[in-house]
């Protein structure tokens, strides 16, 4: 089979003196966004389906940037000729986040005011302010209104936020795997994956680009968000007890003795070697931060803005990290509302990273979701 | 196939018990016919609620609204008189508690509409008395060790519910096996199927 082969896109904007106003309040630009696009954006420019990525995802959803590649995009799997979120059909869009280290504006940018990175002068960051980016990149595309939003964990955060913050420019929304809000667990695993990296000597305030870079940290910091992604039942299924080697009895803590420490450690390495300490602390702040009612006086009324957009919210089994409690919260808010809301509940032992293997699953529910209502409209 | 041609006599039922530019609620709506026939003929706005995987698909490959929870779990998060009509149709039989999701229903809907077999059917009544097994029917086809049904009840057993609790008939309507009306005073003997329009007494 012939693979597909993407090229990243870039686009800049918000030069100053037009930069981006951030929530903070605070100003930032110029911007640049890193993005992939699959299939054909319709003469109406009414077919387009814009994908968030999660936490530590990237704009490379589906296909691959080069023959030799092994691996394809993270959701490869949904996204294609045929797939749940059809190619032949719709156009799909999918950018870096600000804050992020793919290519868009983030703290290992130049700030062109010194002519090094950022680090640590780079703004603080909101879902709010990351969603705000990517309507530039519609704007720049010519896009008004997208058929469809959606994505995964922070990725739902932030298809739920563009239908609050701007209801005209989305009709259907999918959040998969997702919260309102982060309860204090969620932002209890980030204060500690955050204070790993802060304790790494090589953060050195932030400014290591020039240096060593605090992988250790950031390893660390990977590992812990590692397990909140798996189930019990995943990682004893993966790994069980099983020993590395044979049972020990030496003061060798540096060595991993398990299999399940052994594969964190792994996993934590090759992060490094694709993220940015800095973007890490940003993006899960920013995470923290979210509380889609913020500025209304509940959930609901700040749903009432997105109460003609239509929802599938879906949850998983085993997810621990985002519940489907949490999803429920936002289905029953909607459900009040009286809009068109269905929800979703998937069986799975995958915990919350199902988002990204229960594809099976998932194609049934948001390929019938998505045509039904791309039928609709025609 | 256009949903008409393949409706069954309950749904002409409750088609004509209900009136047009409602809000409906359909509990354990399967794959979403009934619900997809009340929008497109009676400008229905419409929500269901299914617990199968396969039906919330099917639903969802309809365009319809539908939420996968569990009826057994109530209704408590639906406001009083959210809708004009909550639908049970055939469903009832498999509910834990039956009498909650009644009460339920005539809480959160201005009118319930609720079709369920009737274990009391001559033929039923008859295959027990005779045959001395748990009987078998269309409408109750299942042997008694695989029944999703665990709730069987007559068309005398449900009035006897209504009136106890609380709950107003308004309308009560019967069909025979072959899907012909049943007077009401045949009912509990010739009625495989009672589709009741209920409502909660002031």
């Amino acid at each position: 089979m012939t693979k597909l082969i993407i090229k990243p896109n870039r686009v800049t904007f918000a030069a100053p003196p037009d930069e981006m106003v951030l929530e903070s309040g605070k100003k930032l630009g110029p911007i640049t966004l890193v993005y992939e696009t699959y299939g054909a954006l319709s003469p109406a420019k009414d077919n387009a389906v814009l994908i968030f990525h999660a936490l530590s995802g990237d704009q490379h959803v589906a296909g691959y940037h080069a023959e030799a590649d092994e691996k394809p995009g993270w959701w490869d799997g949904m996204v294609g000729s045929g797939r749940a979120i059809d190619t032949d059909k719709y156009f799909v869009i999918c950018a870096n986040n600000i804050g992020g280290c793919q290519g868009s504006t983030g703290p290992s940018s130049i700030n062109p005011k010194t002519g090094k990175p950022y680090a640590l002068d780079f703004p603080v960051i909101t879902i709010g302010d990351i969603v705000k980016a990517q309507t530039y990149l519609l704007d720049h595309l010519g896009i008004k209104k997208v058929f469809a939003a959606t994505g995964g964990s922070m990725g739902g955060m932030e298809a739920m936020q563009l239908a609050v913050a701007f209801p005209d420019r989305v009709e259907n929304v999918i959040p998969i795997a997702t919260t309102a809000r982060l309860s204090a667990q969620n932002i209890a695993f980030n204060e500690v994956g955050r204070r790993a990296i802060l304790h790494d000597p090589n953060w050195n305030g932030g400014n290591y680009y020039d240096k060593t870079p605090p992988n250790n940290g950031l390893a660390l910091a990977r590992m812990i968000g590692h397990i909140t992604y798996l189930s019990n039942e995943s990682m004893h299924k993966k790994f069980g007890r099983e020993l590395k080697g044979e049972k020990q009895f030496e003061t060798n803590f540096d060595e991993a003795q398990f299999q399940v420490g052994n594969y964190l450690r792994y996993k934590g390495l090759r992060f490094t070697e694709r993220f940015d300490a800095n973007s890490y602390l940003y993006i899960t702040k920013a995470a923290d931060l979210f509380d889609l009612a913020d500025g209304y006086p509940s959930l609901k009324d700040s749903l009432a803005r997105a109460k003609n957009v239509k929802f599938l919210v879906i949850s998983f089994g085993s997810d621990w990290l985002f519940p489907a409690e949490q999803s429920l919260v936002i289905v029953d808010a909607l459900k009040d509302l009286g809009a068109h809301v269905s929800y979703k509940h998937i069986d799975s032992t995958y915990g919350h990273d199902a988002f990204l293997l229960e594809t099976d699953e998932l194609t049934v529910a948001i390929k019938g979701f998505l045509d039904a209502h791309y039928k609709e409209k025609k | 196939m256009p949903w008409k041609e393949r409706v069954k006599p309950d749904y002409d039922i409750i088609h004509k018990l209900v009136a047009p530019n409602a809000r409906i609620l359909d509990l354990g709506c399967g794959d979403g016919t009934l619900l997809e026939g009340l929008i497109k003929e009676k400008n229905a706005r419409g929500l269901g609620i299914e617990i199968s995987s396969d039906g919330v698909n099917r639903c969802l490959a309809k365009g319809l609204a539908v939420l996968q929870v569990d009826l057994d779990k109530g209704l408590a998060d639906f406001a009083d008189k959210s809708f004009d009509y909550v639908i049970l149709n055939m469903t009832l039989q498999v509910v834990r508690n039956p009498l909650l999701v009644v009460r339920e229903m005539v809480r959160v809907g201005k009118y319930a509409i609720v079709g369920f077999p009737n274990f009391g059917h001559y033929k039923l009544r008859l295959s027990f008395a005779l045959g001395g097994r748990m009987p078998k029917s269309k409408t109750l086809p299942y042997e008694w060790y695989d029944t999703p049904n665990i709730r069987l009840m007559t068309v005398k057993n449900f009035r006897e519910m209504c009136g106890k609790n609380n709950i107003r008939i308004l309308r009560e309507v019967y069909l025979s096996e072959a899907g012909r009306n049943v007077p009401p005073q045949l009912a509990n003997l010739l009625a495989a199927e009672a589709v009741f329009l209920l409502e909660a007494k002031a």
